[in-house]
Protein backbone atom coordinates (compact mmCIF):
# COMPACT_ATOMS: atom_id res chain seq x y z
CA UNK A 1 0.00 0.00 0.00
CA UNK A 2 2.85 2.28 1.01
CA UNK A 3 4.90 1.18 -2.11
CA UNK A 4 1.90 1.61 -4.23
CA UNK A 5 1.10 5.41 -2.86
CA UNK A 6 5.33 6.30 -2.80
CA UNK A 7 4.78 4.68 -6.22
CA UNK A 8 2.07 7.35 -7.93
CA UNK A 9 4.10 10.31 -6.01
CA UNK A 10 7.22 9.46 -7.70
CA UNK A 11 5.86 9.05 -11.04
CA UNK A 12 4.03 12.09 -11.04
CA UNK A 13 6.45 14.43 -9.45
CA UNK A 14 8.82 12.66 -12.73
CA UNK A 15 6.48 13.00 -15.31
CA UNK A 16 5.58 17.37 -14.26
CA UNK A 17 9.38 18.32 -13.96
CA UNK A 18 10.01 16.38 -17.04
CA UNK A 19 7.01 18.90 -18.67
CA UNK A 20 9.08 21.79 -16.81
CA UNK A 21 12.29 20.93 -18.43
CA UNK A 22 11.04 21.61 -21.64
CA UNK A 23 8.67 24.83 -20.51
CA UNK A 24 10.35 26.27 -18.10
CA UNK A 25 11.24 30.11 -19.03
CA UNK A 26 14.92 30.34 -17.45
CA UNK A 27 17.39 27.43 -18.37
CA UNK A 28 19.18 26.97 -14.79
CA UNK A 29 15.64 26.08 -13.61
CA UNK A 30 15.32 23.63 -16.94
CA UNK A 31 18.34 22.05 -15.15
CA UNK A 32 17.17 22.48 -11.88
CA UNK A 33 13.66 20.47 -12.85
CA UNK A 34 16.19 17.85 -15.13
CA UNK A 35 18.04 16.81 -11.84
CA UNK A 36 14.84 16.31 -10.15
CA UNK A 37 13.72 14.43 -12.69
CA UNK A 38 16.40 11.96 -12.05
CA UNK A 39 15.92 11.81 -8.77
CA UNK A 40 12.42 10.82 -9.23
CA UNK A 41 13.48 7.89 -11.65
CA UNK A 42 15.84 6.54 -9.43
CA UNK A 43 13.06 6.41 -6.53
CA UNK A 44 11.01 4.37 -9.17
CA UNK A 45 14.36 2.21 -10.01
CA UNK A 46 14.51 2.07 -6.08
CA UNK A 47 10.97 0.79 -5.82
CA UNK A 48 11.27 -1.69 -8.80
CA UNK A 49 14.11 -3.24 -6.47
CA UNK A 50 16.90 -2.27 -8.81
CA UNK A 51 18.89 -0.29 -6.02
CA UNK A 52 22.30 -0.77 -8.10
CA UNK A 53 20.90 0.97 -10.74
CA UNK A 54 19.58 3.93 -8.67
CA UNK A 55 22.79 4.63 -7.15
CA UNK A 56 24.42 4.81 -9.75
CA UNK A 57 22.00 7.25 -11.79
CA UNK A 58 22.13 9.49 -8.70
CA UNK A 59 25.85 9.28 -9.09
CA UNK A 60 26.87 9.71 -12.50
CA UNK A 61 23.80 11.57 -13.98
CA UNK A 62 23.19 13.85 -10.79
CA UNK A 63 26.27 14.02 -9.31
CA UNK A 64 28.80 14.71 -12.21
CA UNK A 65 26.45 15.35 -15.63
CA UNK A 66 24.09 17.44 -14.14
CA UNK A 67 26.72 19.57 -12.48
CA UNK A 68 28.30 20.30 -15.58
CA UNK A 69 25.38 21.30 -17.12
CA UNK A 70 24.19 23.43 -14.58
CA UNK A 71 27.89 24.66 -14.74
CA UNK A 72 27.70 25.72 -18.77
CA UNK A 73 23.74 26.88 -18.71
CA UNK A 74 24.84 29.26 -15.31
CA UNK A 75 28.36 30.26 -17.27
CA UNK A 76 26.39 31.03 -20.26
CA UNK A 77 24.70 34.79 -21.11
CA UNK A 78 21.43 33.46 -22.48
CA UNK A 79 19.29 36.08 -24.29
CA UNK A 80 15.96 35.09 -23.11
CA UNK A 81 14.04 36.65 -25.57
CA UNK A 82 16.48 36.08 -28.41
CA UNK A 83 15.85 32.40 -27.02
CA UNK A 84 11.83 32.55 -27.58
CA UNK A 85 11.46 34.52 -31.23
CA UNK A 86 10.97 31.19 -33.28
CA UNK A 87 8.53 29.72 -31.24
CA UNK A 88 5.73 30.28 -32.85
CA UNK A 89 7.31 29.40 -36.32
CA UNK A 90 8.63 26.58 -35.13
CA UNK A 91 5.40 25.63 -33.33
CA UNK A 92 3.29 23.73 -36.13
CA UNK A 93 6.50 21.67 -36.98
CA UNK A 94 7.69 21.01 -33.23
CA UNK A 95 4.07 19.73 -32.87
CA UNK A 96 3.39 17.45 -36.04
CA UNK A 97 6.00 15.61 -34.90
CA UNK A 98 5.04 15.48 -31.36
CA UNK A 99 1.96 14.47 -32.32
CA UNK A 100 3.28 11.67 -34.98
CA UNK A 101 5.03 9.98 -32.15
CA UNK A 102 2.23 10.54 -29.58
CA UNK A 103 0.28 8.28 -32.52
CA UNK A 104 3.05 5.74 -33.21
CA UNK A 105 3.00 4.95 -29.07
CA UNK A 106 -0.23 4.73 -28.99
CA UNK A 107 -0.31 2.64 -32.11
CA UNK A 108 2.12 0.25 -30.48
CA UNK A 109 0.50 0.17 -26.81
CA UNK A 110 -2.70 -0.87 -28.97
CA UNK A 111 -1.24 -3.63 -30.56
CA UNK A 112 1.23 -5.06 -28.64
CA UNK A 113 1.68 -8.70 -27.68
CA UNK A 114 4.11 -10.55 -25.90
CA UNK A 115 5.21 -14.31 -27.48
CA UNK A 116 4.32 -16.85 -25.94
CA UNK A 117 8.01 -17.94 -26.05
CA UNK A 118 9.66 -14.53 -24.78
CA UNK A 119 9.21 -15.34 -20.82
CA UNK A 120 12.06 -18.60 -22.23
CA UNK A 121 14.26 -16.16 -23.58
CA UNK A 122 14.42 -13.42 -20.82
CA UNK A 123 17.91 -12.91 -19.51
CA UNK A 124 19.29 -13.54 -16.52
CA UNK A 125 17.01 -13.36 -13.84
CA UNK A 126 18.31 -11.84 -10.24
CA UNK A 127 19.48 -15.25 -8.39
CA UNK A 128 17.70 -16.12 -5.76
CA UNK A 129 19.60 -14.50 -2.20
CA UNK A 130 21.88 -12.65 -4.25
CA UNK A 131 21.68 -8.81 -4.21
CA UNK A 132 21.29 -6.69 -7.28
CA UNK A 133 24.82 -5.06 -7.30
CA UNK A 134 26.23 -8.77 -6.93
CA UNK A 135 23.87 -10.09 -9.92
CA UNK A 136 24.65 -7.46 -11.60
CA UNK A 137 28.68 -7.59 -10.82
CA UNK A 138 28.35 -11.73 -11.84
CA UNK A 139 27.08 -10.84 -15.32
CA UNK A 140 28.85 -8.02 -16.42
CA UNK A 141 32.55 -9.52 -14.94
CA UNK A 142 32.24 -13.29 -16.46
CA UNK A 143 29.57 -13.74 -19.18
CA UNK A 144 29.90 -10.24 -20.48
CA UNK A 145 33.73 -9.01 -19.65
CA UNK A 146 35.30 -8.89 -23.41
CA UNK A 147 32.41 -6.51 -24.07
CA UNK A 148 32.12 -4.76 -20.95
CA UNK A 149 36.36 -3.96 -21.41
CA UNK A 150 35.64 -2.74 -24.76
CA UNK A 151 33.32 -0.53 -23.22
CA UNK A 152 35.58 0.98 -21.04
CA UNK A 153 38.14 1.04 -24.13
CA UNK A 154 35.53 3.00 -26.00
CA UNK A 155 35.32 5.29 -23.20
CA UNK A 156 38.89 5.96 -22.13
CA UNK A 157 39.87 6.50 -25.93
CA UNK A 158 37.28 9.21 -26.17
CA UNK A 159 38.42 11.19 -23.03
CA UNK A 160 41.93 10.90 -23.52
CA UNK A 161 41.01 12.38 -27.63
CA UNK A 162 38.93 15.09 -25.98
CA UNK A 163 41.85 15.91 -23.67
CA UNK A 164 44.02 16.46 -26.69
CA UNK A 165 41.74 17.72 -28.51
CA UNK A 166 41.42 20.59 -25.93
CA UNK A 167 45.06 20.85 -24.63
CA UNK A 168 47.08 23.62 -25.42
CA UNK A 169 50.53 24.52 -24.43
CA UNK A 170 50.82 28.65 -24.78
CA UNK A 171 54.09 29.89 -25.24
CA UNK A 172 55.84 32.64 -22.98
CA UNK A 173 53.33 31.90 -20.08
CA UNK A 174 55.08 30.65 -16.50
CA UNK A 175 54.14 27.56 -15.26
CA UNK A 176 54.69 26.35 -12.04
CA UNK A 177 57.12 23.45 -11.80
CA UNK A 178 56.55 22.06 -8.19
CA UNK A 179 59.27 19.71 -8.01
CA UNK A 180 61.74 22.28 -8.52
CA UNK A 181 60.23 24.51 -6.04
CA UNK A 182 59.84 21.45 -3.41
CA UNK A 183 64.01 20.96 -4.30
CA UNK A 184 64.57 24.77 -3.28
CA UNK A 185 66.99 24.32 -0.04
CA UNK A 186 67.51 28.03 2.05
CA UNK A 187 71.31 27.60 0.64
CA UNK A 188 69.86 28.18 -2.47
CA UNK A 189 67.39 30.47 -1.55
CA UNK A 190 68.83 32.93 0.59
CA UNK A 191 71.78 34.73 1.14
CA UNK A 192 73.06 36.42 4.47
CA UNK A 193 74.86 40.07 3.45
CA UNK A 194 76.37 42.24 5.73
CA UNK A 195 75.20 45.38 5.37
CA UNK A 196 77.08 48.59 6.66
CA UNK A 197 75.23 51.51 8.41
CA UNK A 198 74.29 53.87 5.69
CA UNK A 199 75.53 52.39 2.93
CA UNK A 200 72.86 49.40 1.96
CA UNK A 201 73.35 46.72 -0.38
CA UNK B 1 -10.80 2.06 8.87
CA UNK B 2 -8.76 -0.85 11.10
CA UNK B 3 -7.82 -1.73 7.98
CA UNK B 4 -6.69 1.79 7.05
CA UNK B 5 -5.18 1.66 10.53
CA UNK B 6 -3.21 -1.58 10.04
CA UNK B 7 -2.03 -0.59 6.65
CA UNK B 8 -0.68 2.77 6.69
CA UNK B 9 -1.00 4.56 9.57
CA UNK B 10 1.08 1.98 11.92
CA UNK B 11 3.91 1.46 9.29
CA UNK B 12 4.22 4.64 9.10
CA UNK B 13 4.98 5.49 12.50
CA UNK B 14 6.82 2.61 12.46
CA UNK B 15 8.73 4.27 9.84
CA UNK B 16 9.05 7.84 11.61
CA UNK B 17 9.83 7.27 14.97
CA UNK B 18 13.58 5.86 14.44
CA UNK B 19 14.11 8.64 11.88
CA UNK B 20 12.46 11.23 14.26
CA UNK B 21 14.68 10.04 16.89
CA UNK B 22 18.29 10.03 14.70
CA UNK B 23 17.31 13.32 13.63
CA UNK B 24 16.89 15.10 16.79
CA UNK B 25 19.34 13.08 18.76
CA UNK B 26 21.67 14.27 15.79
CA UNK B 27 20.46 17.71 15.73
CA UNK B 28 20.81 17.84 19.56
CA UNK B 29 24.87 16.17 19.05
CA UNK B 30 25.88 19.10 16.83
CA UNK B 31 24.57 21.73 19.16
CA UNK B 32 27.68 20.35 20.95
CA UNK B 33 29.78 19.28 18.41
CA UNK B 34 29.60 23.00 17.28
CA UNK B 35 30.61 24.14 20.89
CA UNK B 36 33.41 21.63 20.85
CA UNK B 37 34.57 22.66 17.36
CA UNK B 38 35.08 26.13 19.00
CA UNK B 39 36.40 25.42 21.90
CA UNK B 40 39.25 23.40 20.21
CA UNK B 41 39.81 26.15 18.04
CA UNK B 42 40.11 28.55 20.80
CA UNK B 43 42.32 26.29 22.93
CA UNK B 44 44.85 25.68 20.09
CA UNK B 45 45.02 29.59 20.15
CA UNK B 46 45.03 30.28 23.71
CA UNK B 47 42.08 31.67 23.92
CA UNK B 48 38.83 30.64 25.96
CA UNK B 49 36.16 30.52 23.19
CA UNK B 50 32.63 30.76 24.34
CA UNK B 51 32.35 30.73 28.63
CA UNK B 52 29.21 32.83 28.74
CA UNK B 53 25.93 31.35 28.24
CA UNK B 54 25.10 28.34 30.59
CA UNK B 55 28.15 26.69 32.83
CA UNK B 56 31.48 26.65 30.43
CA UNK B 57 29.42 27.91 27.66
CA UNK B 58 27.39 24.40 27.09
CA UNK B 59 24.27 26.40 25.95
CA UNK B 60 26.00 28.68 23.40
CA UNK B 61 24.73 26.65 20.44
CA UNK B 62 20.67 26.96 21.48
CA UNK B 63 21.78 31.14 21.86
CA UNK B 64 23.21 31.36 18.74
CA UNK B 65 19.75 29.08 17.38
CA UNK B 66 17.38 31.40 18.50
CA UNK B 67 19.52 34.19 17.67
CA UNK B 68 19.65 32.94 13.81
CA UNK B 69 15.87 31.75 13.93
CA UNK B 70 14.73 35.34 15.85
CA UNK B 71 16.67 37.23 13.28
CA UNK B 72 15.09 39.19 10.06
CA UNK B 73 15.55 36.98 6.68
CA UNK B 74 16.64 39.38 3.92
CA UNK B 75 16.22 38.50 0.71
CA UNK B 76 18.06 40.54 -1.91
CA UNK B 77 16.06 42.35 -4.74
CA UNK B 78 17.89 40.56 -7.46
CA UNK B 79 17.92 37.28 -6.30
CA UNK B 80 16.19 34.04 -8.04
CA UNK B 81 13.20 34.14 -4.94
CA UNK B 82 12.15 30.30 -5.29
CA UNK B 83 15.92 29.09 -6.09
CA UNK B 84 17.05 30.96 -3.45
CA UNK B 85 14.77 29.64 -0.29
CA UNK B 86 15.36 26.05 -1.51
CA UNK B 87 19.23 25.98 -1.41
CA UNK B 88 19.30 26.09 1.93
CA UNK B 89 16.76 23.75 2.31
CA UNK B 90 18.38 21.02 -0.38
CA UNK B 91 21.39 21.25 2.08
CA UNK B 92 19.75 20.35 5.17
CA UNK B 93 17.73 17.67 3.88
CA UNK B 94 20.93 16.02 1.43
CA UNK B 95 22.73 16.05 4.62
CA UNK B 96 20.62 14.84 7.13
CA UNK B 97 19.55 12.59 4.27
CA UNK B 98 22.81 10.48 4.00
CA UNK B 99 22.31 10.02 8.26
CA UNK B 100 19.59 7.34 7.26
CA UNK B 101 21.95 4.57 6.08
CA UNK B 102 24.37 4.91 8.95
CA UNK B 103 24.71 2.22 11.49
CA UNK B 104 24.91 3.73 14.90
CA UNK B 105 25.23 0.35 16.53
CA UNK B 106 24.22 -2.96 15.72
CA UNK B 107 21.39 -2.93 13.84
CA UNK B 108 20.43 0.28 14.61
CA UNK B 109 19.83 2.00 11.69
CA UNK B 110 16.73 3.47 10.11
CA UNK B 111 17.45 1.92 6.40
CA UNK B 112 19.59 -1.04 6.07
CA UNK B 113 19.99 -1.18 2.60
CA UNK B 114 22.40 -3.64 0.65
CA UNK B 115 23.89 -0.17 -1.38
CA UNK B 116 24.21 1.73 2.03
CA UNK B 117 27.58 3.25 0.90
CA UNK B 118 27.02 3.85 -2.01
CA UNK B 119 23.91 5.54 -1.31
CA UNK B 120 25.98 7.82 1.24
CA UNK B 121 27.87 8.66 -1.77
CA UNK B 122 25.35 9.46 -3.67
CA UNK B 123 23.94 11.91 -1.52
CA UNK B 124 27.19 13.56 -0.90
CA UNK B 125 27.45 14.19 -4.59
CA UNK B 126 24.45 15.83 -4.79
CA UNK B 127 25.46 18.30 -1.28
CA UNK B 128 26.62 20.41 -4.25
CA UNK B 129 23.57 21.44 -5.38
CA UNK B 130 22.40 23.38 -2.21
CA UNK B 131 25.93 25.54 -2.68
CA UNK B 132 25.20 25.77 -6.70
CA UNK B 133 21.94 27.07 -6.36
CA UNK B 134 22.72 29.39 -3.62
CA UNK B 135 25.61 30.69 -5.09
CA UNK B 136 23.63 31.16 -8.36
CA UNK B 137 20.49 32.43 -6.95
CA UNK B 138 22.10 35.01 -4.88
CA UNK B 139 22.68 36.78 -8.05
CA UNK B 140 26.20 39.03 -6.46
CA UNK B 141 29.58 38.27 -7.27
CA UNK B 142 31.03 36.75 -4.39
CA UNK B 143 28.70 34.16 -3.95
CA UNK B 144 28.93 33.10 -7.79
CA UNK B 145 32.60 32.64 -7.42
CA UNK B 146 32.53 30.54 -4.08
CA UNK B 147 29.93 28.33 -5.75
CA UNK B 148 32.26 27.59 -8.71
CA UNK B 149 34.72 26.84 -6.73
CA UNK B 150 33.12 24.77 -4.40
CA UNK B 151 31.66 22.74 -7.17
CA UNK B 152 35.18 22.16 -8.66
CA UNK B 153 36.34 21.34 -5.61
CA UNK B 154 33.27 19.16 -4.39
CA UNK B 155 33.59 16.41 -7.65
CA UNK B 156 37.02 16.72 -8.13
CA UNK B 157 37.38 15.26 -4.54
CA UNK B 158 34.45 12.87 -5.07
CA UNK B 159 36.81 10.77 -7.42
CA UNK B 160 39.48 10.04 -4.81
CA UNK B 161 36.88 9.13 -2.35
CA UNK B 162 35.32 6.71 -4.61
CA UNK B 163 38.33 5.13 -5.16
CA UNK B 164 38.72 4.70 -1.48
CA UNK B 165 35.23 3.67 -0.65
CA UNK B 166 36.39 0.74 -3.96
CA UNK B 167 39.47 -0.45 -1.43
CA UNK B 168 37.33 -0.78 1.46
CA UNK B 169 34.38 -2.90 -0.54
CA UNK B 170 37.17 -5.31 -1.69
CA UNK B 171 38.23 -5.88 2.39
CA UNK B 172 34.69 -5.91 3.13
CA UNK B 173 33.01 -8.07 0.23
CA UNK B 174 29.78 -6.03 0.54
CA UNK B 175 28.27 -2.59 -0.19
CA UNK B 176 26.15 -2.84 3.12
CA UNK B 177 27.46 -0.50 6.36
CA UNK B 178 26.66 -2.95 8.68
CA UNK B 179 28.71 -5.67 7.12
CA UNK B 180 31.27 -3.33 6.47
CA UNK B 181 31.79 -2.83 10.12
CA UNK B 182 30.98 -6.93 11.07
CA UNK B 183 34.17 -7.22 8.47
CA UNK B 184 36.34 -5.14 11.43
CA UNK B 185 35.27 -7.10 14.17
CA UNK B 186 36.93 -8.77 17.17
CA UNK B 187 39.60 -6.03 18.46
CA UNK B 188 41.33 -3.06 16.85
CA UNK B 189 44.02 -4.90 14.81
CA UNK B 190 40.88 -5.96 12.15
CA UNK B 191 40.26 -2.58 11.64
CA UNK B 192 41.13 -1.57 8.47
CA UNK B 193 42.95 1.58 8.98
CA UNK B 194 45.59 -1.03 10.79
CA UNK B 195 46.56 -3.03 7.33
CA UNK B 196 46.94 -2.59 4.01
CA UNK B 197 44.26 0.22 3.42
CA UNK B 198 46.26 2.58 5.99
CA UNK B 199 47.30 4.68 3.19
CA UNK B 200 43.31 5.34 2.47
CA UNK B 201 42.52 6.19 5.29
CA UNK B 202 44.60 9.41 4.77
CA UNK B 203 43.16 9.77 1.60
CA UNK B 204 39.84 9.78 2.83
CA UNK B 205 40.32 11.89 5.92
CA UNK B 206 41.69 14.46 3.23
CA UNK B 207 39.42 14.11 0.60
CA UNK B 208 36.81 14.37 3.58
CA UNK B 209 38.08 18.10 4.55
CA UNK B 210 37.99 18.84 1.12
CA UNK B 211 34.85 17.33 -0.03
CA UNK B 212 33.10 19.23 2.90
CA UNK B 213 34.79 22.31 2.72
CA UNK B 214 36.37 22.17 5.84
CA UNK B 215 39.84 24.27 6.68
CA UNK B 216 42.28 23.93 5.01
CA UNK B 217 40.53 23.84 1.72
CA UNK B 218 37.23 26.18 2.31
CA UNK B 219 38.37 28.28 -0.48
CA UNK B 220 34.65 28.42 -0.97
CA UNK B 221 34.20 30.46 1.57
CA UNK B 222 38.00 32.13 1.84
CA UNK B 223 36.68 34.86 3.81
CA UNK B 224 39.78 37.61 2.94
CA UNK B 225 39.08 36.62 -0.58
CA UNK B 226 34.98 36.39 -1.44
CA UNK B 227 33.51 37.66 1.66
CA UNK B 228 31.62 34.34 3.02
CA UNK B 229 31.37 32.79 -0.36
CA UNK B 230 28.21 31.25 -0.97
CA UNK B 231 26.46 32.28 1.55
CA UNK B 232 27.06 36.08 1.58
CA UNK B 233 23.50 37.08 0.79
CA UNK B 234 22.44 34.35 3.32
CA UNK B 235 20.61 35.41 6.86
CA UNK B 236 18.86 34.31 9.94
CA UNK B 237 17.37 31.32 9.34
CA UNK B 238 18.72 30.06 5.77
CA UNK B 239 22.25 30.95 6.95
CA UNK B 240 21.45 28.93 9.92
CA UNK B 241 20.28 26.01 7.75
CA UNK B 242 23.25 26.40 5.97
CA UNK B 243 25.39 25.87 8.20
CA UNK B 244 23.87 23.27 10.04
CA UNK B 245 23.38 21.33 6.65
CA UNK B 246 27.54 22.03 6.67
CA UNK B 247 28.38 20.67 9.85
CA UNK B 248 26.20 17.66 9.14
CA UNK B 249 27.74 17.01 6.49
CA UNK B 250 31.30 17.03 8.60
CA UNK B 251 29.82 14.84 10.77
CA UNK B 252 28.57 12.31 8.67
CA UNK B 253 32.52 12.38 6.85
CA UNK B 254 33.87 11.38 10.41
CA UNK B 255 30.95 8.50 10.75
CA UNK B 256 31.94 7.45 7.62
CA UNK B 257 35.40 7.43 8.11
CA UNK B 258 34.88 5.40 11.97
CA UNK B 259 32.52 2.82 9.75
CA UNK B 260 35.22 2.43 6.82
CA UNK B 261 38.48 2.25 8.75
CA UNK B 262 37.76 1.97 12.73
CA UNK B 263 35.20 -0.56 13.16
CA UNK B 264 32.01 1.59 13.80
CA UNK B 265 30.64 0.37 16.72
CA UNK B 266 33.31 -2.13 17.52
CA UNK B 267 35.12 -1.88 20.94
CA UNK B 268 38.71 -1.69 20.42
CA UNK B 269 39.44 -4.96 22.52
CA UNK B 270 36.95 -7.37 23.14
CA UNK B 271 37.71 -7.41 26.97
CA UNK B 272 36.19 -6.23 30.11
CA UNK B 273 37.01 -2.55 30.56
CA UNK B 274 36.36 -1.98 26.99
CA UNK B 275 32.83 -3.72 26.38
CA UNK B 276 31.19 -2.19 29.37
CA UNK B 277 30.23 0.66 26.96
CA UNK B 278 27.93 0.13 24.55
CA UNK B 279 28.31 0.01 20.68
CA UNK B 280 26.07 3.21 20.76
CA UNK B 281 28.78 4.87 23.11
CA UNK B 282 31.58 3.15 21.01
CA UNK B 283 29.91 4.86 17.79
CA UNK B 284 29.82 8.37 19.13
CA UNK B 285 33.35 8.21 21.02
CA UNK B 286 34.76 7.31 17.49
CA UNK B 287 32.57 9.96 16.05
CA UNK B 288 33.53 12.29 18.24
CA UNK B 289 37.54 11.59 18.12
CA UNK B 290 37.18 12.17 14.37
CA UNK B 291 35.78 15.15 15.02
CA UNK B 292 38.52 16.75 16.94
CA UNK B 293 40.95 15.62 14.41
CA UNK B 294 38.78 18.20 11.92
CA UNK B 295 38.91 20.59 14.61
CA UNK B 296 42.32 20.75 15.12
CA UNK B 297 43.25 20.53 11.55
CA UNK B 298 40.81 23.68 11.27
CA UNK B 299 43.21 25.57 14.13
CA UNK B 300 46.40 24.32 12.82
CA UNK B 301 46.56 24.40 8.94
CA UNK B 302 46.83 27.17 6.95
CA UNK B 303 44.41 27.51 3.96
CA UNK B 304 45.29 26.22 0.69
CA UNK B 305 46.35 28.41 -2.52
CA UNK B 306 43.26 26.47 -4.99
CA UNK B 307 45.90 25.23 -7.71
CA UNK B 308 47.09 23.54 -4.88
CA UNK B 309 44.32 22.02 -3.95
CA UNK B 310 43.14 21.21 -7.33
CA UNK B 311 46.84 19.78 -7.68
CA UNK B 312 46.81 17.30 -4.91
CA UNK B 313 43.24 16.29 -5.87
CA UNK B 314 43.54 15.06 -9.72
CA UNK B 315 47.48 14.90 -9.53
CA UNK B 316 48.59 13.01 -6.34
CA UNK B 317 45.28 11.58 -4.82
CA UNK B 318 43.23 10.20 -8.05
CA UNK B 319 46.55 8.14 -9.47
CA UNK B 320 47.67 7.22 -5.89
CA UNK B 321 43.80 6.03 -5.08
CA UNK B 322 43.42 4.09 -8.40
CA UNK B 323 46.88 2.73 -7.87
CA UNK B 324 46.22 1.20 -4.72
CA UNK B 325 42.74 0.13 -5.77
CA UNK B 326 45.32 -2.69 -7.83
CA UNK B 327 47.50 -3.54 -5.12
CA UNK B 328 44.50 -3.85 -2.48
CA UNK B 329 42.67 -6.31 -5.64
CA UNK B 330 46.40 -8.27 -5.79
CA UNK B 331 46.84 -8.59 -2.18
CA UNK B 332 43.46 -10.13 -1.32
CA UNK B 333 43.97 -12.41 -4.48
CA UNK B 334 47.38 -13.44 -4.07
CA UNK B 335 47.09 -14.06 0.05
CA UNK B 336 43.49 -15.30 -0.26
CA UNK B 337 41.51 -12.77 1.87
CA UNK B 338 38.72 -12.02 -0.55
CA UNK B 339 35.68 -12.63 1.41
Amino acid sequence: MLAAIAFYVFSTVTVLSAVMVVSARNPVHSVLFLILTFFNSAALFVLLGAEFLAMMLIVVYVGAVAVLFLFVVMMLDIDFAQLRRGFLAYLPIGALIGLLLFGELVFISWYWTVSPDAVGHAGNPTPVGMTNTEALGRILYTNYVHVFQMAGMVLLVAMIGAIVLTLRHRVGVRRQNVSAQLARTPAQAVELRKVQPGEGL
Amino acid sequence: MSEFLGTIVWPLIWLVLPMLALIVSLLIMLAFLLLFDRKVWAAVALRRGPNVVGPYGLLQSFADFFKFVLKESIIPAGANKGVFILAPLVSFTLAMGGWAVVPVADRWVVADINVGILYIFAISSLGVYGIIMGGWASNSKYPFLGALRSAAQMVSYEVSIGFVIVTVLLTAGSLNLSKIVNAQAGGFYHWNLFGILFPMAVVFFISALAETNRPPFDLPEAESELVAGYQTEYSSSAYLLFQIGEYLNIVLMCAMASILFLGGWHAPLEIAPFTWIPDLGWFVIKVWAMFFLFAMVKAIVPRYRYDQLMRIGWKLFLPFSLLWVVVTSGYLLYFDKLP
